[in-house]
């Protein structure tokens, strides 16, 4: 049965993507002319890409080309990146961009996103910027949505295995994975849930602040492989981070009782003159909680990467292989401390939304 | 700046998966192992009242048990006390009764030793008394010619060997 699923995925991932043939003499050329350029290198593996690239220069390495999924005004244009990638690399000044080829004929892509090409096959620049230019939905499987993918599957399968062990075995004491979890979820389920939601109520949200944990965990976990299936920096993409905290605002808003409310809109104890800046002071304070949970996230996970990368970089700025000796150690020292990161975030979250929602659910004492 | 600014497409596929990792965790994940978990937690803490009602009984119990044993031991050594006393009464009796008998059969041969040797002194008495007859006689017959005389001579001389 798990075999059988791993075998699905690995069938699922290769027929999604196409490997590319790692010869591209043009790029290679530019890519030793050019500058070593720290932020940029950064950047560009913060952020998410429309391949996965593995090994290999920038431009003509090695890597898995991701399908890209367009919604334009005509319909729905799918095709594998590898078109946008390997086409035409047009300089417009400081800006360059790709000119997609075969099928990806008609858009273009600058800095990983993607654009309708105008009458005359261009994109328009100002001020750094493509201007002008229509800018179709991408739902690409990009590289972040795949390893969301790989994620999502990976604790369904983990959480599956420990559900399974319970299901043949009965009600013993666990072994195997279900030892090593059942700690953890126990943990969420008493320290997290059970503490900060009233007792007669959080069962309800134990499924939901359980799977948020998980999905954090090891979300933020893969993203600490250098190489694939991990080094997306999901967790540390605000997309995430913001759905994550959206789902959390959802729920604390439908689940939110009369005690909930009346704090909001008539907060007791306070005098009818001040209710006017109170209100609107308390109906900000709705939103900043899980804003604020959206950007601790963001920033932990994405500032791990860029120190990582930082450190990495030393030795690439300096072009002496011996400032590895510096580097290494204290790039290992900032991955031993993001395993730290990577559980502390998960935990943060999910406590925080236990602690927001039992807020929210709380019922007055007077 | 698109570093902080949320991307549509990723959304749609973070809500989408999130959304059925959830659901799919819920259904096949979450509610066994919970269901497990918690119920072996509800039989743990049975078990453990339960053994704590058990000792609390066994307590009891021993305590019960130790009075019974305590009073059979106090029986016991009554009634070993009780025998002790009993053989001894008893040993005593018979030594005092063996004593009684022993002294009745001494005395018994005590008496027919005397009445034994009363008969023999009597008959050695006669026996003598005819022995000296026949010496006196034979004395008489050689020394004395008058029977008077010779008479008052043998009185005399079996009174002077009388031991008595």
């Amino acid at each position: 049965m798990k075999k059988a699923l791993t075998y699905i995925l690995i069938a699922l991932v290769f027929s999604m993507t196409s490997f590319a043939s790692p010869a591209n003499e043009h790029g290679k050329e530019s890519h030793d002319e050019k500058e070593f350029d720290v932020s940029e290198m950064i950047m560009h593996h913060v952020k998410d890409a429309h391949e996965w690239h593995l090994w290999g220069p920038e431009h003509g390495g090695t890597s898995i080309y991701l399908p890209v999924i367009l919604k334009t005004k005509e319909g729905v244009e799918t095709f594998s990146s590898s078109n946008l990638y390997h086409g035409e690399l047009v300089h417009d000044g400081e800006n360059h961009y790709y000119k997609g080829v075969g099928p990806a004929q008609g858009f273009g892509m600058f800095h990983e996103k993607i654009y309708e090409l105008d009458e005359h096959g261009k994109l328009h620049f100002e001020d750094g910027h493509v201007h002008g230019n229509i800018k179709p939905i991408d739902f690409s499987i990009t590289k972040n949505v795949t390893s969301l993918f790989i994620g999502s599957f990976l604790v369904f399968i983990i959480m599956f295995s420990c559900a399974k062990f319970y299901k043949t075995n009965g009600a013993v004491a666990p072994k195997g994975i279900a030892k090593f979890m059942e700690p953890i979820i126990l943990f969420v389920q008493d320290d997290i849930a059970k503490a900060n939601i009233d007792e007669k109520k959080y069962k309800k949200f134990v499924p939901f602040l359980l799977t948020i944990f998980f999905f954090i965990w090891i979300n933020n976990l893969l993203g600490m492989i250098p190489i694939f299936p991990g080094s997306a920096n999901l967790t540390g993409n605000i997309s995430v981070t913001f759905f994550l905290a959206a789902l959390t605002l959802v729920i604390i808003l439908v689940n939110g009782n009369k005690n909930y409310w009346g704090h909001i809109f008539a907060p007791p104890g306070v005098p009818k003159l001040l209710l006017p800046i109170m209100i609107p002071i308390e109906i900000v304070g709705i939103f900043t909680k899980p804003f604020a949970l959206m950007i601790r996230l963001f920033a932990n996970i994405t500032a791990g990467h860029i120190i990582i990368l930082a450190l990495i970089s030393i030795i690439f700025i300096n072009k002496n292989v011996a400032w590895g000796a510096l580097s290494v150690p204290m790039a290992l020292f900032i991955s031993i401390l993001e395993l730290l990161v990577a559980a502390l975030q998960a935990y943060l979250f999910a406590m925080l939304s236990a602690l927001f929602i039992g807020a929210a659910v709380e019922e007055a004492h007077h | 700046m698109d570093l902080v600014l949320p991307d549509f497409g990723l959304l749609f596929w973070t809500g989408l998966v999130f959304c059925s990792l959830l659901f799919l965790l819920a259904k096949f994940a979450w509610k066994p192992i919970l269901a497990a978990v918690n119920e072996r937690g509800n039989s743990i803490s049975e078990a453990l009242a339960l053994a704590e009602k058990t000792r609390e009984e066994m307590k009891s119990l021993k305590a019960e048990n130790d009075k019974i044993l305590k009073a059979a031991k106090a029986e016991r050594d009554e009634i070993l006390k009780d025998a002790k006393q009993t053989s001894n009464s008893m040993i005593e009796a018979a030594k005092e009764k063996s004593k009684e008998e022993a002294q009745k059969i001494v005395d018994a041969a005590r008496d027919s030793i005397r009445s034994e040797k009363a008969a023999a002194m009597a008959e050695l008495k006669t026996h003598v008394a005819a022995l000296s007859l026949e010496i006196a006689e034979k004395v008489v017959r050689t020394e004395l010619s008058s029977d008077e005389k010779q008479k008052a001579l043998a009185n005399n001389l079996a009174s002077d060997i009388n031991m008595n």
